[in-house]
């Protein structure tokens, strides 16, 4: 049984850790009562970002291109809605087309059109003395590289955060009531911004750990639709980080089962697995509604500014 | 001429004003090109000599590149263009062409039997419903339970192009199961070639005849009336105009689904002759660039998927002539959205704002 299970919850991590880690941007971002569809843009540029970074001076400085490459989409989201006040919706979706199409013809640019295969330094997996040995669950939890223990711990860090901190309050406040907040002297803009480039950069984050701890490469289009999975795993957790860990393996999981079903010598189209994440999807967005709670102002027009 | 009569001729959407905003839009996408080309590290010249090239450049690249190209963008357009109006994010007619695609392709290589155009009529509608049909599952997904459909639709594309993977390599896949692709449509079933216009097919004109009754509809029709009132404002128009805001949206959605799935039956029928996973380069994702640019009109549309159609025909031509990778165009299409969204919020911030505006462009 362990060779089935074993390869499950290890699959069920690698597909939850970047979605974990984009979600929990997103859900910065929504508890400010914004919805950042370009999330999807600042994966595929954090991706792109990791492997400039990490091709010529190695994986560290590969996550940290990859941040700062989700950063600067973030960036564009906050001129265009914070700033210019333009609709949320339509600018995330031109920036996944703007960072679809930069990515592309930069790495055709800088790699050739062939995009040949590159071999890049990865992130190595990093063994925890002691918990790595447990039976089963050892190796697949406890034998990761960095990136997956960074992302054990940030979830309770912002659950803790955003309970307990002024600045927190502030965040949850603005969107349940941004104009409420503001007569409260919450500088709503500043913070919505904050909340949207740090939404970015673990978006990137998240672009950079699918090249530097999962494929080692990069290919065009390799975000592959996980930016709009991690936000409705952000609906699917209830906009609250612990439940967006729990949504991601729950995705992981259900990916996973295509692993789980071959080794068990059950036969079916492999497009079918393949499509398994979107159908979930939908199926999570439909199960979703109604139950959760969702910050107020969540996706309205923001009011002129003064 | 009178002091008036000059002033009405730069009056916003006179004809004028129309020529002259598209010749800014023109100016500004020759530009955006030669920057990121010199950005690149291109030779700008030879970048847009190939763009030249390959859209206009000659009769035939006028009619077999960019004319052709025009189709799919203009029906897909005022799909996109005709559910944006009602406040309906369809983020999805890439899927619902392919879903078209599908079902065209399907009804196309049934046995003979049926006259040749009652076959290709058979074949166009089933791609309509199949568009439709692939939509009404966001559609419901929106109606029942508040899903948004930018996300819904989007996850429908990638589930629209497994599906499309799966049935060339099951049950469309040509005879002899070497290559991914169904079988090619039989040549009576072709849509007729448009005399001495090269590649160019009859579908131009289905795609403009749509183009013109939806831009007559959403102008003089009380259906077209409801649903611009659904979309600028679904509480007014429930309350003071006693409009159903959830049928309205709902039947809009599945309308532009069908477009787009026409889009699909046209192309497939009109262009590839056969169904494969790589049928549409992104119609159904540039189509959101060619109806924000339109201003969400559908007669516009027709200029505009022209104008994209042209630009997607010499970025071809500037990958094979100049080494300029084609993802370039993607780049303009989402500059030129992100432009136009900007100065329509400029443009009602300021205090002379006199537009009327849809929520999402003006």
């Amino acid at each position: 049984m362990t060779d089935v299970v074993e390869p499950f919850i290890a699959a069920t991590i690698r597909t939850a850790v970047p979605l974990a880690l984009a979600a929990l941007g997103e859900l910065l971002v929504e508890r400010t009562g914004l919805i950042n569809i370009g999330l999807e843009g600042a994966i595929l540029a954090g991706a792109l970002g990791a492997l400039v970074g990490a091709s010529g001076y190695g994986v560290a400085l590969g996550f940290a291109s990859a941040i700062a490459a989700g950063t600067i989409v973030a960036l564009l989201f906050v001129v265009f809605v914070v700033w210019v006040r333009a609709d949320q919706i339509i600018t995330g979706t031109a920036l996944t087309l703007l960072s679809m199409g930069a990515t592309g013809t930069l790495y055709r640019t800088l790699y050739g059109s062939s995009g040949a295969a590159l071999s890049i330094p990865t992130s190595a997996a990093l063994p925890i003395p002691g918990l790595a040995a447990l039976p089963i669950v050892g190796t697949a939890l406890f034998s990761q590289p960095p990136i997956t223990y960074l992302t054990y711990v940030l979830a309770p860090i912002l659950a803790w955060w955003l309970a307990h901190t002024h600045a927190g309050l502030a965040l949850r406040a603005i969107g349940d009531r941004p104009d409420a907040a503001e007569a409260a002297g919450i500088a709503v803009d500043r913070v919505r911004a904050l909340a949207v480039l740090c939404g970015g950069a673990l978006g990137g984050l998240a672009g950079g750990t699918l090249v530097l701890a999962q494929a080692g490469t990069f290919a065009e289009g390799m975000s592959a639709g996980r930016g709009f999975i991690a936000i409705a795993i952000v609906a699917l957790g209830r906009w609250t980080p612990i439940g967006v860990v729990g949504g991601a393996l729950l995705f992981g999981a259900a990916s996973a089962l295509q692993f789980a079903f071959q080794a068990m010598g059950w036969d079916a189209p492999y497009q079918v697995f393949l499509a398994v994440p979107y159908v979930l999807t939908l199926a999570a967005l439909a199960g979703a509604v109604g139950r959760a709670r969702a910050p107020a102002s969540l996706g309205q027009a923001l009011e002129p500014r003064r | 001429m009178s002091h008036g009569a000059r002033a009405s001729a730069f009056r916003r959407d006179s004809v004028a004003w129309e020529l002259a905003r598209a010749v800014l839009v023109l100016l500004a996408i020759v530009g955006t090109t030669a920057l990121l080309l010199l950005v690149g590290g291109y030779s700008v010249g030879n970048g847009l000599a190939a763009l030249w090239r390959g859209s206009l450049g000659s009769w035939y690249a006028f009619t077999s590149a960019t004319l052709v190209r025009a189709i799919p963008l203009m029906l897909t357009g005022v799909a996109v263009a005709v559910a944006f109006r009602a406040g309906v994010l369809n983020i999805g007619a890439e899927g619902q062409l392919l879903a078209g695609a599908a079902a065209a392709t399907a009804v196309a290589l049934s046995p003979p039997g049926l006259p040749t155009v009652i076959v290709v009529a058979l074949a166009l509608t089933a791609s309509a419903a199949g568009g439709a049909g692939w939509a009404s599952i966001a559609a419901f997904l929106r109606a029942r339970f508040a899903v948004l459909e930018v996300i819904s639709t989007i996850m429908l594309n990638f589930v629209a192009l497994y599906a499309v993977s799966y049935l060339v390599r099951g049950p469309l896949q040509e005879p002899t199961h070497v290559y991914p692709q169904s079988s090619t449509i039989d040549d009576a079933l072709h849509l007729s070639r448009i005399v001495g216009a090269g590649r160019l097919h009859s579908g131009l004109l289905l795609a403009l005849g749509v183009s013109l009754v939806a831009g007559w509809v959403l102008r003089r029709t009380a259906a077209g009336f409801r649903l611009i009132a659904a979309g600028e404002s679904p509480s007014a128009a429930t309350s003071a105009g006693g409009i159903n805001v959830v049928a309205t949206t709902t039947a809009t959605f599945l309308v532009s689904g069908a477009l787009a799935g026409l889009a699909g039956g046209v192309e497939v029928l009109g262009v590839t002759f056969a169904l494969y996973e790589n049928i549409s380069p992104g119609y159904g994702y540039t189509a959101i660039a060619v109806a924000l640019l339109a201003r969400l009109d559908p007669w516009r549309v027709a200029a505009t998927a022209l104008l994209f159609g042209g630009l997607e025909a010499g970025a071809g031509a500037m990958q094979r002539d100049a080494g300029v990778p084609s993802t370039l165009v993607t780049v303009i299409e989402a500059a030129l959205i992100l432009a136009v969204i900007a100065v329509g919020a400029l443009r009602r911030r300021s205090p002379a704002a006199d537009v009327a505006t849809t929520p999402i462009a003006a």
